[in-house]
């Protein structure tokens, strides 16, 4: 059997690695907010009436949330049906949500770049149909922002769905058909609640993947519609650190409570220990 | 009869939703036109021409290849090590090392981006390809870890420790028994190590500077002034990579499943 000592030993070299490439760095970039030049916590208090943060938090917030339900209603019955598909039919709708999980953000912005521009797919299509005259304004704007976002984020919310109604057992269905249950019945009784974990689990990836987007939003979103991460973006250009690393505090508290609170819930524990298992 | 039609409808539409933009990339990217605009007028590979005649595309792809190849080789190493080492540790170290590793996963790209490229920066490593490959490992770590642990989980502990009641030393045992085991999962973390990589472009905007240049942000720099058709092609292209990938890491799964079960 391996020794106690060494476990720490293969252990060590990432660890150092990580700290010194990867945690020791953001530590020095966050610690700029409070010690710059001297201990100060003054940066934090401005926040509270910085209309700029205010907006773009609020923004940041309302995409968001905007995106999360989004992918929850056109991802539940993508998860449902994928539960209900036999094998050959499954795989195929699995890979068809795998590919664009796989496929970089960048291409992804860039295809709704090409989708919705001024002479893009959508816009000839309903030129050529005569349903407008002129092309309607749709790339650049918070539509675009949250139409891309729910296509990047989709199997985010499909895929925890998926595993969890996977694991129900079918003997439950039958029980609950066989005493007489609706089709319908079946679906709010049983399948729905006993899901819960796994739309929970979709929300919180989901929702804290959101907010800390910036590619997306840069490419498809308008000059207005500023996310924090492209407000910290923007500082770090100016060179003004002090407030860029305020910035990314507050995004980073922001993430990590909505992490703490979501993980108290019992059923998310079990699903995402099921994941990293 | 009608809820359930209704039904497959809305997730039909779902799906194509999900699938649409990338065949529509894929189709623009065969146009014969020099803009983008619907229909094409005409079918041609003109735009994988313009990308395959460029220096300054082609220049890119090898960095972001000899990128994403060295972070294979670092973020697999050192990330089969801490997992093998990870599942016997237990308690206060495990929880804090595997927050530590992990947490590339869930702290926002930008404030890992800026972190980096504030310290990067005072050593010059700005601009340079060994700068990509530093920062683009931490990025990797966590799914080359991950992906090790999910096959260690898996392994039967008492094929290891027969082999070593047989006598066999723990180096062979681990080369023997171990590794064969959990290798299928070593390279299904060494593929997602190289995607990371080789996707990855908010840590690069700012660490790329003017002299390593990767694929996605040249894409980046040329989406900001037209949206040239040679982008389409590029596009398709790491679509295809990605559709590669995917399925080696699907076979590689299978393969660990067959290999689990059958020993």
């Amino acid at each position: 059997m391996p020794s106690r000592v060494t476990p720490i030993l293969l252990v060590v070299p990432l660890t150092l690695y990580m700290l010194a490439f990867y945690a020791l760095p953001v530590a020095s970039m966050l610690l700029r907010s409070i010690a710059d030049p001297s201990w100060t916590v003054e940066n934090y208090l401005r926040l509270a009436h910085d209309s700029v943060f205010l907006a773009v938090s609020w923004n940041t917030l309302r995409t968001a949330l905007v995106v999360t339900l989004g992918t929850l209603l056109l991802g539940y019955p993508v998860a449902l049906a994928l539960s209900r598909l036999r094998h050959g039919a499954a795989a195929v709708v699995l890979a068809i949500v795998l590919l664009p999980f796989w496929t970089s953000v960048l291409v992804r912005s860039y295809a709704w770049m090409v989708l919705l521009g001024r002479r893009g797919l959508i816009n000839e299509l309903l030129l050529s149909a005569g349903l407008i005259d002129s092309p309607l304004r749709l790339l650049n704007t918070p539509l675009a922002v949250h139409v891309a976002m729910i296509h990047i984020l989709l199997p985010y919310m499909i895929l925890p769905i998926a595993s969890v109604l996977r694991q129900i057992d079918r003997a439950l269905l039958r029980a609950a058909a066989g005493l007489g249950a609706s089709p319908r019945r079946v679906f709010s009784q049983v399948v729905l609640p006993l899901s819960v974990p796994g739309v929970v689990a979709g929300i919180l990836l989901v929702f804290v993947l959101s907010l800390g987007f910036y590619i997306t939003p840069a490419l498809v979103g308008g000059p207005r519609d500023l996310m924090l991460s492209m407000l910290i973006a923007q500082q770090v250009d100016l060179l003004n650190w002090p407030y860029a690393a305020c910035l990314s505090v507050a995004l980073l508290a922001m993430t990590l409570l909505l992490i703490l609170v979501l993980q108290r819930l019992p059923a998310v524990r079990a699903v995402l220990r099921a994941a990293t298992q | 009869m009608i809820g359930r039609s209704v039904f497959a409808v809305y997730w039909l539409m779902a799906l194509v939703f999900l699938a649409f933009p990338i065949v529509i990339v894929a189709a623009l990217s065969f146009s014969s036109a020099s803009y983008l605009t619907f229909p094409p007028p005409a079918f041609g590979v003109r735009w994988y021409r313009a990308f395959l005649g460029s220096r300054e595309w082609l220049d890119s792809t090898w960095l972001s290849i000899a990128v994403a190849g060295s972070v294979v080789v670092v973020a697999t190493s050192l990330g089969t090590l801490a997992a093998l080492g990870l599942r016997h540790l237990t308690g206060a170290v495990r929880a804090a090392i595997g927050a530590l590793i992990l947490s590339p996963l869930i702290v926002p790209g930008i404030v890992v981006a800026i972190g980096i490229y504030y310290v990067f920066a005072a050593y010059r490593l700005v601009g340079t390809a060994l700068g990509l490959v530093l920062a683009h490992t931490c990025l990797a770590v966590p799914f080359v870890v991950t992906s090790v642990s999910v096959s260690l989980a898996g392994l039967d502990r008492r094929l290891e420790q027969a082999a070593l009641s047989l006598g066999a030393t723990p180096s062979a045992t681990f080369r023997q028994i171990t590794l064969p085991l959990i290798l299928p999962g070593i390279l299904v973390g060494a593929l997602f190590a190289f995607v990371t990589s080789f996707d990855e472009l908010i840590v690069t905007l700012f660490l790329s500077g003017s002299g390593a240049v990767t694929l996605p942000r040249r894409m980046w720099d040329d989406l900001r002034f037209a949206i040239d058709p040679t982008i389409a092609a590029v596009s398709t292209l790491m679509i295809v990579l990605s559709a590669v990938l995917l399925l080696g890491a699907h076979v590689l799964r299978q393969r660990q499943a067959t290999a689990q079960h059958k020993v």
